[in-house]
């Protein structure tokens, strides 16, 4: 890239960048979605916020959710310049079920979805992997793990959440950039075996 | 929680966006995505006596691309406001965007190997 040796690290997408593209960072609470965020960004990883609008309160209201104050959901991202003219947005998005709305947003437009799990909280995953499937989001998981990969354990983890046999399941530190790449590489080549 | 008839408990972040965008609804998602690339028009003219987010938007925006979720981040404002700030330098001709990504139904592989590419010489 002809820009790398710009004097101040700009804040800005290279002039030549015609496309962006999306993809997912999904899992429960804590999981590490704005770490493996913040350990594959160039950018330092910047957080908006997603406001449920009153429309939306109400139809919580009639599928019986008590709350009908407005939320704000706070998003994490982060920015990778994958060619001259392409770049990648990665979006960390909480996995509450009554974040429909904002689910309908961030999947708009979305390639897929990396999954992580953290193997101690299992239980925690399903609703997130209703959310996903409900959106008709492809994903790979990502075992967010200090442990070694072994077949022993991702036998018994794909059994617990239930993951059809071609679902890559892959072990990630998402505090380490190799190990967080490889893990958005395996859910690029899932997409692409599913891609027309 | 609130009573039906009660008067709705608003967040003072939400009045501040109510001032901000002069009580209008905000826009809908489709027309400016989170990762819809924007930069303002060169020779562009800030209105007069901006607003300070009018004008925090005109400073960060001149500068370069960026996507509607960074211009929102950059200006700690919500997505949705940001949005609407955006689409005003739209309608009044101030804005440029790169086309936008195609739904997920129709993720081209043509996008899918360039960014497996791409990640494979970044990282590999």
């Amino acid at each position: 890239m002809d820009s790398k040796s710009g004097s101040a690290e700009s804040i800005y997408v290279p002039e030549a960048v015609q496309r962006a593209a999306k993809i997912l960072v999904v899992g429960h609470f804590a999981v590490g979605k704005t770490t493996l965020i913040g350990t594959l960004s160039e950018i330092t990883p910047l957080r908006t916020e997603e406001r449920m609008t009153q429309a939306a309160a109400q139809v919580d209201d009639l599928r019986g959710a008590p709350d009908k104050k407005t939320t704000t959901v706070a998003l994490d991202f982060g920015r990778l310049t994958l060619s001259d003219e392409l770049v990648l947005y990665l979006f960390g998005t909480p996995g509450q079920q009554r974040f429909v709305e904002l689910w309908e947003d961030m999947a708009r437009g979305s390639l897929g979805a990396l999954l992580l799990v953290d193997p101690a909280r299992l239980a925690d995953t399903f609703p997130v992997i209703d959310l996903v499937e409900t959106y008709g989001l492809e994903y790979a998981v990502a075992v967010n793990s200090f442990d070694p990969h072994s077949q022993h354990a991702e036998d018994e983890l794909r059994e617990a959440l239930d993951l059809l046999p071609d679902t890559p399941v892959v072990f990630c530190d998402a505090r380490d950039q190799k190990s967080s790449a490889h893990a958005l590489i395996t859910l690029v080549r899932h997409l692409l075996t599913h891609a027309t | 929680m609130t009573a039906p008839g009660e008067e709705q408990q608003v967040s003072s972040g939400f009045v501040r966006s109510y001032v901000i965008t002069g009580g209008r609804g905000l826009p809908d998602a489709e027309d400016l995505s989170l990762v819809t690339l924007v930069t303002l028009a060169p020779e562009s003219q800030p209105p007069p006596n901006p607003s300070p987010e009018v004008r925090a938007i005109w400073e960060l925006c001149s500068g370069g691309y960026l996507s509607v979720a960074e211009v929102a981040g950059h200006l700690g404002l919500p997505v949705g406001v940001a949005r609407l700030l955006l689409q005003d330098l739209h309608q009044q001709g101030h804005l440029l965007r790169r086309k936008a990504p195609p739904p997920a139904q129709l993720v081209d592989r043509k996008i899918l190997e360039e960014v497996l590419h791409g990640l494979q010489v970044r990282f590999g």
